[in-house]
């Protein structure tokens, strides 16, 4: 396990070594497609603290990549290491509390829709056993870093898509994960909404929080430049 | 854009995760997904049944009981006389007959001692010599043994009352064994019945599931959620159901009480209410919500096998 400081990783962040996915295909299936490699050989290391965008093709294998490194899925070949543990040996009773400081942001924000904006917000605390009364000035916090205090009592099916996304963003960042992935975070967003969870996630970034943003919008990439993962066929463009 | 957050909460990735209780704390919705209705009827239906089984069971116990102290042996003769050596001489006549496992006079003691409450202490009064017969397997018919039994001992009186109770005896012991199967096959059906309905609420919640297992919980956090609200449900339909066997349970009581030595009942303090198996019967709604909190949890946690 590498050092951590103040509640930050130091050292690699994410190291692959010649992973491969291959998703079984489900009992019975025909289709040819099952069973076939989504990503292949994958070689790389993001240090901590560090910002990258994966860009690629729809198709080119970006969601299952990020599913790698929020450990929502093994890899099927390779060697995987996330925040210093080594993912694709490790046994799955170790990977919750490892997933409890992985943040993730949707396209589709994944936001519980019988569940208030605060109480989504407030999900990943009670999960790590926050005491209520602790919780709610950090969830409070949140509210008011991503501009809808007022909306705390709201349900996500009241917000727009905008705001649906500012929730998730508090909600992937209140435990301040020391990585934070985002897939298509702009996807369903218009342009106003775009650039204000784009400064939200390099706000994370500024802070030392190690940031991946998949998207296969060019334009993002140019109005906010960074180093990037390029993805085509489920292999690493070099 | 408002300022910077303050962060301070880091330190709690590690600790040890608990879903919280109250207001959003129930962040599977599984009131919606597991609604008040189906899980308690069916409980309340499967306690009532387990309920009116065991009542049985123990109704039938205690005849069985009841009958067996009132028959010690299958089959009784009766001698005119002590007379010593007829004794011996009949007890060998009848040792000949088929089936017979047992022949001896009754205790002098004990004849006197159920003679008392009738006659009275008279030291001085002949006793008649009582043979007790016992046979494996009883006697197809009792009446033919009888005049069997007369043709080897002229001038004897013969009672067989006893095969007959022996054969209600043992009637009731099945009838006890086959009601508490009942209350066996009755709690694996709520089990069955509650494994389909907790399916039924992980499909309606599996994307909901997903979402918290990417966000940290473990299999115990979601496993409990589940648990505690089914068993929740169980206790609440198990209770009600309890609550209406009862009535049925002391009218059966009380229909049963003239077979048991008890006077009939006219007022409702006279009910048997301490004949009931009360342990037991109150044991009921608490062994359905166990069962369905162990149900919960080896099929949700079966079922979050196949996360990573």
């Amino acid at each position: 396990m590498a050092p951590r400081a103040g509640g930050l990783y130091v050292g690699k962040m994410v190291r692959f070594t010649s992973v491969g996915l291959r998703y079984a295909p489900p009992a019975g299936s025909s289709d040819p497609g099952m069973g076939q490699d989504v990503l292949s050989d994958l070689s790389f290391e993001l240090p901590a603290g560090s910002f990258h965008w994966l860009l690629g093709p729809s198709g080119a294998g970006k969601s299952s990549l990020l599913k790698l490194m929020q450990l929502a899925q093994r890899p099927s070949r390779g060697e995987m290491e996330v925040l210093g543990v080594i993912t694709s040996r490790a046994r799955r009773g170790e990977l919750p509390a490892l997933r409890r400081r992985i943040g993730v942001v949707f396209q589709d924000f994944r936001l519980l829709p019988h569940l208030s904006a605060f109480d989504n917000i407030a999900l990943p605390l009670r999960i790590a056993g926050r005491a209520e009364l602790a919780l709610r000035a950090d969830v409070t916090e949140m509210l008011r870093w991503v501009g809808l205090e007022p909306k705390a009592e709201s349900l996500p099916p009241e917000l727009s898509g905008g705001e649906q996304q500012r929730i998730a963003i508090a909600r992937a960042v209140v435990m301040r994960p020391a990585l934070l992935l985002a897939d298509e975070p702009t996807g369903n967003l218009d342009a106003v909404q775009s650039r204000r969870v784009l400064s939200l996630l390099q706000e994370m970034h500024r802070m030392g929080t190690t940031v991946v943003v998949a998207t296969h919008s060019e334009s993002l990439v140019n109005a906010y430049p960074g180093p990037a993962l390029r993805l085509a066929d489920g292999r690493l463009e070099r | 854009m408002p300022g910077t957050p303050k962060f301070t909460v880091s330190r709690w990735a590690n600790r040890r995760p608990v879903l919280r209780r109250g207001r959003g704390r129930d962040p599977l919705g599984l009131r919606q997904a597991l609604p008040g209705l189906l899980l308690p009827a069916v409980a309340l239906a499967m306690t009532l049944l387990a309920a009116l089984a065991l009542g049985g069971a123990f109704g039938a116990r205690a005849l069985a009981q009841r009958w067996q102290q009132g028959a010690a042996a299958a089959v009784t003769v009766q001698l005119p006389d002590m007379d010593q050596a007829r004794v011996a001489r009949t007890l060998a006549a009848l040792r000949e007959l088929p089936d017979l496992v047992d022949a001896r006079p009754m205790d002098q003691a004990r004849l006197a001692a159920l003679l008392r409450p009738w006659l009275g202490e008279i030291p001085a009064l002949p006793l008649p010599a009582i043979l007790e017969l016992r046979f494996d397997p009883l006697p197809e018919n009792p009446e033919g043994l009888a005049l069997r039994i007369l043709s080897v001992v002229p001038g004897a009186t013969v009672e067989t009352q006893g095969v007959w109770v022996a054969r209600l005896v043992a009637l009731a012991t099945r009838v006890e064994q086959t009601a508490l199967a009942a209350v066996v096959l009755v709690l694996l059906l709520a089990v069955a019945v509650a494994t389909v309905g907790i399916r039924a609420g992980l499909a309606a919640r599996q994307d909901v599931i997903a979402i918290l297992h990417d966000l940290g919980a473990t299999d115990g956090d979601i496993a409990n959620r589940f648990a505690g609200r089914v068993a929740l449900l169980c206790a609440l339909g198990g209770a009600a159901g309890l609550a209406l066997a009862l009535p049925a349970l002391l009218a059966f009581s009380g229909l049963a009480g003239s077979l048991l030595g008890r006077l009939p009942v006219t007022r409702l303090a006279e009910l048997p209410w301490r004949a009931l198996p009360w342990p037991w019967l109150a044991a009921l709604p608490v062994a359905v919500a166990a069962l369905g909190w162990t149900t919960a949890e080896v099929t949700v946690r079966g079922w979050l096998k196949r996360l990573p």
